[in-house]
């Protein structure tokens, strides 16, 4: 479904990825790990069209369409999903009129008609016990005083609500407790079919032993210099990327 | 109509002279056609006004209200009370649906004879009606208010309509009377040329009264109109008093308005001045706090693009201790528009444990849109809580960014975030059919799509 090849990107001028490569299949879950700077935010804003980052070099193709050219808009209606690393708070625009906003431009987008406010408040009823979110949080404005894991259980919601083909988890699991851990990695795990695929982006292992990969990729200095399955991860929780850069360095 | 209003004699001549000229020739017509409450100040006034002028950008009180361009129009007056033909209680159907509003009208200038039988059914000792008339009926009761707080102001603009306004809305709620639906104004501006209307505002609620008045202010006629409207509010103790003003005006309107209001002890106040459409706006809001425990909320809107111009002028006085004042401005300016606010704030050496509070934010759309926001704290006690703030900015990239990553386009998404910005101000409407309307209108406002009122034939 995805296809990235010798991706480049800049950011105010200074080059993060260079000559990133992955292609990711339906049914899969890529992990995505590496040490602090090595690109991987970078990555994931890059695939959700985020204008401050340059593309100088390379291509994305998503089921065949030219990622790249499509607006931040229509790459989500395409069926990409970004969870925030930080997400963004809004005063003022309630959960309940942001996401029937956001779900009615993806219905119209695929020729559907708008979902009536009945339907549309049933569906996300059953979303919101995914991740058992508190009623009271989607009557407020749009993670406005959220604490840090109910942002990011927000997050898995709005992704249950979109049902994207792949979703992109930026450093979900930073500044969650072990509780909130459990409940959004459950959440994801229960939205996974043999249709769609995630991308895991992760500094620690904790987050794999509830979402387990089918691929381990490490980044470093903006390219996946090694890839594994699953006890790639242990691997490097247990001796630290070191030894992954000293190969890297020893290679060239 | 043409040849029945009363145009003035140096047609061609404008400015300070051409009027002054006018009311020389002409104030015993002026006189003759309106009350001698009215007419007990006009002299004064206008020697006021012809020492003052109409206000210009010298003065740091009007330094972003530019009226020389309005001024270069020669605007006719109707000093001889011509009447003018149309019955707003027919083409008049913008009823905000719910709100079951006690209904009244001025026409340009005078207030248009009460003919609905909704009226009929008010408690008993409140008296709605034309200013001048009732001045007849109650001579006692206009003349115990009426110019109270106007004739101390030292303002061009005050002046001339002391000395040219014939009539205006009244509204007297007796004591402890509470009335149970909330008052509809509508200024209507209706004429085939270029026109001018002053009227004189009074509202009297005494001790433990309650009102609310909605003054919604539109344009009929595609004609260049200049409104200078005075309105005096007495608050009595105890008393509640809502104001909510709605403009909704054509390019080519001057709207001038002083709204005075003078708060006795423990008396709530809430006023709301919401510019949805306009040419040139000046709104002079002075609440003075003259009684303790007293509590106030100031707030306003203003939507603006082309090149309209909005200036919300306001001043909160607490001359007495304990009191709360809480004000919140909001403008959202795009193409050329111009806003201005002045937050003038003044605590009395007396007023201690004052708690006042200042908010003004501004979102700048393009960038040739400007925004002058000027706070003016005075505070002369010493145990006071006061605060105030100002920002202007962009819209939130970040926000719309986040917006657009679930699909949103980021033209809906720009519009989310405008509504957003202005709703706490709208959250400031108690009257919750007015609410939703307000709401509905806005967003079709910041949608780019002309806010005339549905339904209302009015503005068609």
């Amino acid at each position: 479904m995805l296809e990235i090849k010798d991706l480049h990107a800049n950011i105010n001028g200074k080059e993060i990825l260079k000559g990133l490569s992955l292609t990711v299949r339906p049914g899969e879950i890529h992990a995505i790990m590496g040490p602090n700077g090595a690109g991987k935010s970078t990555l994931a804003s890059v695939l959700s069209g985020n204008q401050a980052f340059e593309v100088t070099h390379g291509s994305v193709s998503f089921y065949g369409k030219d990622l790249l050219e499509l607006s931040p808009e229509d790459r989500s209606r395409e069926g990409i999903f970004l969870s925030f690393q930080y997400p963004i708070e809004i005063p003022g625009v309630s959960m309940v009129n942001f996401m029937r906003t956001a779900v009615n431009e993806h219905r119209k987008y695929k020729n559907l008609e708008p979902l009536s406010a009945t339907d549309f408040l049933r569906i996300m009823r059953q979303k919101k016990e995914l991740v058992e979110m508190d009623n009271k949080l989607a009557n407020r404005s749009v993670n406005e005083g959220f604490s840090g894991g109910e942002k990011k259980r927000n997050e898995i919601f709005q992704m249950a609500m979109l049902d994207p083909r792949l979703s992109i988890l930026d450093e979900t699991d930073s500044g969650l407790d072990i509780d909130a851990l459990r409940i959004v990695a459950n959440g994801v795990n229960k939205l996974k079919t043999s249709e769609n695929a995630s991308i895991v982006i992760t500094h620690y292992q904790r987050l794999l032993d509830y979402i387990v990969p089918d691929f381990v990729h490490v980044l470093y200095d903006g390219r996946i210099v090694k890839t594994g399955g699953k006890e790639l991860a242990l691997e490097l929780e247990d001796k630290g990327y070191d030894w992954i850069k000293k190969e890297v360095e020893e290679a060239i | 109509m043409d040849e029945s209003i009363s145009k003035k004699p140096t047609s061609g001549v404008v400015g300070e002279a051409s009027y002054i000229e006018l009311y020389k020739q002409h104030h015993e017509s002026i006189k003759m056609h309106s009350t001698e409450v009215m007419n007990n100040i006009r002299d004064d006034a206008f020697a006021q006004f012809e020492h003052l002028g109409f206000p210009t950008v010298a003065l740091e009180n009007y330094k972003y209200t530019d009226l020389k361009t309005a001024l270069t129009i020669d605007y006719g007056l109707n000093i001889n009370r011509i009447p003018i033909p149309v019955n707003p209680y027919e083409v008049f159907t913008c009823d905000v649906p719910g709100i079951h509003s006690y209904l009244y009208f001025v026409v340009n200038d005078a207030f248009y004879p009460v003919n609905d039988a909704r009226n009929n059914v008010l408690p008993e000792g409140v008296i709605i009606g034309s200013l001048n008339k009732v001045a007849e009926q109650h001579p006692e009761l206009v003349k115990q208010y009426f110019g109270n707080l106007s004739s101390t102001k030292n303002d061009g603009l005050v002046a001339f309509n002391g000395a040219f306004a014939q009539d205006g809305f009244f509204m007297y709620i007796p004591k402890n009377v509470i009335l149970d639906k909330p008052v509809q104004l509508v200024n209507i501006m209706r004429s085939d040329v270029d026109f001018m209307a002053n009227s004189h505002n009074l509202i009297i609620l005494e001790e433990g009264a309650k009102a609310q008045l909605l003054v919604c202010d539109h344009t009929v006629d595609d004609v260049h109109f200049l409104s200078n409207r005075v309105t005096e509010v007495f608050v009595g103790e105890n008393a509640i008093y809502e104001h909510y003003k709605l403009e909704n005006m054509h390019v080519k309107t001057t709207n001038l308005a002083t709204l005075l209001i003078n708060q006795k002890a423990s008396s709530n106040v809430l006023a709301n001045v919401i510019t949805l459409h306009n040419g040139l706006t000046r709104n002079t809001i002075e609440i003075d706090l003259n009684g303790e425990n007293c509590e106030t909320l100031l707030c306003g809107m203003v939507i603006g693009d082309k090149n309209q111009q909005v200036d919300n002028f306001t001043s909160i006085i607490h001359n007495k201790p304990n009191c709360n004042s809480r004000e919140l401005f909001k403008y959202v300016l795009d193409d050329m528009s111009k806003g201005a606010f002045t937050g003038k704030l003044y605590v009395a050496k007396d007023a201690q444990k004052t708690a006042a509070f200042q908010t003004n934010k501004n979102i700048l759309l393009s960038k040739t849109a400007k925004m002058r926001t000027k706070p003016q704290l005075e505070i002369y006690a010493d145990d006071v809580k006061c605060s105030h703030g100002a920002t202007i900015g962009q819209l939130d990239e970040k926000a719309k960014f986040y917006m657009q990553s679930r699909g949103i386009s980021e033209k809906e998404a720009r519009l989310l975030l405008m509504y957003a910005f202005t709703s706490d101000v709208i959250d400031n409407i108690r009257i919750e059919a007015l609410q939703d309307r307000i709401k509905m209108l806005v967003e079709k406002r910041l949608r780019g799509e002309l806010s005339k009122c549905e339904g209302c034939v009015i503005c068609q």
